[in-house]
């Protein structure tokens, strides 16, 4: 830019707001065509690309994108009014739920729903609902407690739910090695959610003491680390070719006997168990997150040095968030692997760790509303566009949608779709410079 | 010792492996110093040099057998191809999952999320784009043994990548060191807020960053995928190790970086003879956790901001 006559017109162009956007609009919308357009094909690197963009297709996304833009241009200008009243009617709606009375009516009428649900859906549908949507809500339940309520990020969550999935298979007799004594089935599950808690804990004492991008580093390693013992020990856990034959799961204590099915009938009974502990662990942390173990967890958040010196231990609450975390997925991890009963270590890779992360951070971090819906709504909707089997979407390319995701969450709306009240605030008030909104600096030098 | 029967071709190889791992780990490195963030993305940068080269070669190459003087030649249009695709990313990733939260002063949480979810899109989309299966490069060179050290035959690729490694490397220290660039880079990562009110522009100065850690990394995508070939999951395994390396030459460290690439690709070798091939990368991320858990500071500690 040349200093003494001032910009010229063009440069004034270029670095107008406006511009900028349009600019930004007309790239998503390009980036948005390649990634729904065609696939590629093995040694034609370009034919994707042409596919996407040099045929008429392309002309839809560009008008998409002016159309866009022109929203985002004129919302701003035009509309106060009408954002106010929108705003207006929004709040109508909170202040109603905020009232005791039809916010149980509400929990009620949802409850309901859930148990009704499933009774009428198809048999894919039902092992989806348990499989796909059930397991994976309770791990978001549980990641976010540790991103959400801790401001921690751990990338090795699913680590545990492989300690989970394991310890059900050895205490069930299926691995190459044998328990030392014949476990109740049903107490599979302390034995196994104690593991991954340990685990965690074993973890997490010293590395929850660095800096917080470093135990997001080191917990990615460590659930790298664990999925390769576990197929490598072939001779503990049965290796590459898995385990087969794990018991399901059963009650046989003061003479309540009942055991969930196998195949194509454990649907349902595993659907109410699963229910039945997504809602524990429900008010489990609601209760958790209104406690002083929550409001330390708060006071960390926003500023750790000041919850320091208010005699709050950060570490004992970092490490207590931690192994919480790392217990919900451990638990997943059996309920997974005794409906299953088949194991093998692929299905525990770094990915899944991610997906939980990516339903979590888009239902709303530290709001369990969020979590909950964020992660019935993804693995739902990923499903529902499989068995739809439509033309642009293809199963693989399901990271692409994910990952992008994360990326315009990130920039556009940074507390999730549902977001927690408090957690919202904070992350506001972090970018105007008070408090961090997450547990990483810790060890942090000054700048 | 049980690696001292295979000791010295061991070593060659780790010190092949471990000049690849510093390209990477100075992209890790430079960007930390500027912006105080692990760059998660920085492995799909590595993943682009791959292919970048990748199609550079296919087109000049096509079926012929190159050899002589047409070899260096073709290394070096390689290489200038992945680096140009590494840095591109690396351009692209700094102005659409970094800036905008910049911009902002969002939450560290933020910026690790937003690079991972660049991350998983970029590698995502390569597969997409390209197939998923490995694509072999056609080499530009005929591999073969050179000459012998102890008995240990050195192959010409090794050759390769310790001089086009060595040459960067150097390129690289000058360009910290000397610029103003490098300068402004430096003061930057010493202290953002006085630096631009001494009249450095941070935006600048950032994106160059990382565009420079995106020369290095694609290089390395490229002198990493000649024998292996280019697909797109090639970036997570080196991306991690070389953060290792990062971290145990001291993050924001340059030359640390550097010496903790060769230290941890020489170490990870020689544990092959010593437990077995399929336990490399535990050796490696094991390495990892205890550094950051013993030493998070690193071997050679964390100079962000003095002369390289």
């Amino acid at each position: 830019m040349s200093v003494h006559e001032g910009p010229s017109r063009l440069n004034r162009l270029r670095d107008s707001r406006d511009f900028r956007r349009l600019g930004a609009c007309v790239f998503g919308m390009l980036v948005l065509a390649l990634v729904t357009g065609p696939e590629g094909i093995q040694g034609n690197p370009t034919y994707g690309v042409i596919q996407s963009w040099l045929r008429p297709r392309v002309v839809g996304f560009l008008i998409a994108a002016v159309v866009l833009w022109a929203l985002m241009t004129f919302w701003g200008r035009l509309s106060g009014r009408i954002r106010a009243e929108v705003v207006e009617v929004a709040d109508v709606g909170r202040r109603l739920f905020e009232s005791r009375l039809p916010r149980f009516g509400t929990y009620l009428l949802l409850i309901v729903l859930a148990v009704l649900l499933p009774q009428i859906l198809s048999g894919t549908w039902q092992e989806i609902t348990v499989d796909q949507i059930g397991t994976y809500v309770l791990l978001a339940l549980g990641l976010n407690v540790v991103v959400g309520f801790a401001g921690l990020l751990d990338l090795g969550y699913i680590a545990f739910y492989l300690i989970g999935a394991y310890s059900t298979a050895y205490w069930s007799g299926a691995l190459p090695v044998q328990p030392p004594f014949d476990l109740n089935p049903f107490f599979i599950i302390p034995f196994a959610v104690l593991a991954a808690m340990l685990t965690g804990v074993i973890l997490g004492t010293p590395t929850l003491r660095l800096r917080g991008d470093y135990l997001a580093i080191v917990t990615l390693g460590f659930g790298e680390i664990i999925q390769i013992v576990a197929t490598n020990l072939q001779g503990v856990t049965g290796g590459a070719e898995g385990v087969i034959g794990i018991r399901h799961f059963s009650v046989n204590l003061f003479g309540v006997r009942y055991a969930w099915p196998v195949g194509a009938t454990a649907n349902l009974p595993y659907y109410y168990l699963l229910l039945g502990f997504v809602v524990v662990a429900l008010v489990i942390f609601h209760l958790l997150e209104h406690s002083r173990v929550g409001r330390a967890w708060t006071a960390i958040r926003e500023d750790e040095v000041a919850a320091a010196a208010c005699g709050i231990n950060p570490l004992k609450y970092k490490i207590m968030a931690f192994a919480i975390g790392a217990s919900t997925s451990g638990f997943a991890g059996v309920l997974f692997a005794s409906k299953i009963g088949f194991i093998d270590p692929t299905e525990f890779s770094v990915q899944m760790s991610i997906l939980v992360l990516i339903l979590v951070v888009f239902g709303g971090q530290g709001s369990l509303a969020g979590a909950l819906v964020g992660a019935a709504f993804i693995q739902w909707g990923q499903n529902f566009l499989r068995v739809l089997n439509v033309g642009w979407y293809n199963e693989q390319d399901l990271y692409v949608y994910l990952g992008g995701l994360l990326v315009v969450m990130m920039i556009f709306r940074p507390q999730g779709v549902l977001p927690s009240r408090r957690r919202s605030r904070e992350i506001g008030l972090a970018e105007h410079g008070i408090g961090t909104a997450d547990a990483m600096s810790a060890g942090e030098t000054a700048p | 010792m049980c690696f001292t029967q295979n000791f010295w071709s061991l070593l060659i190889e780790g010190l092949a492996n471990g000049f690849i791992y510093a390209l990477i780990a100075l992209g890790y490195t430079l960007v930390y110093g500027v912006l105080r963030l692990i760059n998660f993305a920085h492995s799909e940068v590595f993943m682009s040099g791959a292919f970048g080269g990748l199609f550079v070669l296919q087109n000049l190459i096509g079926s012929r057998q190159p050899g002589g003087l047409t070899s260096v030649w073709l290394v070096a249009i390689g290489i200038a191809g992945a680096a140009a695709a590494g840095g591109a990313v690396a351009f692209l990733l700094e102005r659409v999952a970094y800036r905008p939260l910049r911009r902002r002063n969002a939450p560290r949480l933020a910026f690790l999320i937003s690079a991972i979810g660049a991350s998983y899109f970029l590698y995502n989309l390569a597969g997409k784009e390209f197939g998923r299966q490995a694509i072999n490069i056609p080499a530009p060179f005929t591999n073969g043994t050179v000459f012998t050290v102890f008995g240990a035959p050195v192959q010409t690729y090794y050759l390769v990548v310790a001089a086009v490694t060595i040459v960067l490397l150097v390129l690289l220290d000058r360009v910290v060191a000397k610029t103003r660039l490098g300068q402004g880079i430096r003061s930057v990562a010493q202290d953002a807020e006085t630096a631009s009110l001494m009249g450095v522009n941070i935006d600048r100065t950032i994106s160059l960053t990382f565009v420079i850690g995106g020369l290095l990394g694609g290089a390395a995508g490229f002198l990493y995928a000649l024998p292996v070939g280019a697909v797109f999951t090639i970036g997570f395994t080196p991306g991690l190790k070389a953060f290792t390396a990062a971290v145990l030459g001291g993050i924001g460290n340059v030359r640390g970086a550097m010496i903790g690439g060769l230290l941890l690709g020489v170490v990870e070798n020689l544990s092959v003879a010593c437990i077995s091939t399929s336990w490399r990368d535990v050796v490696a991320f094991g390495i990892l956790v205890i550094v950051l858990m013993f030493r998070p500071t690193g071997l050679f500690g964390e100079r962000l901001g003095r002369s390289a």
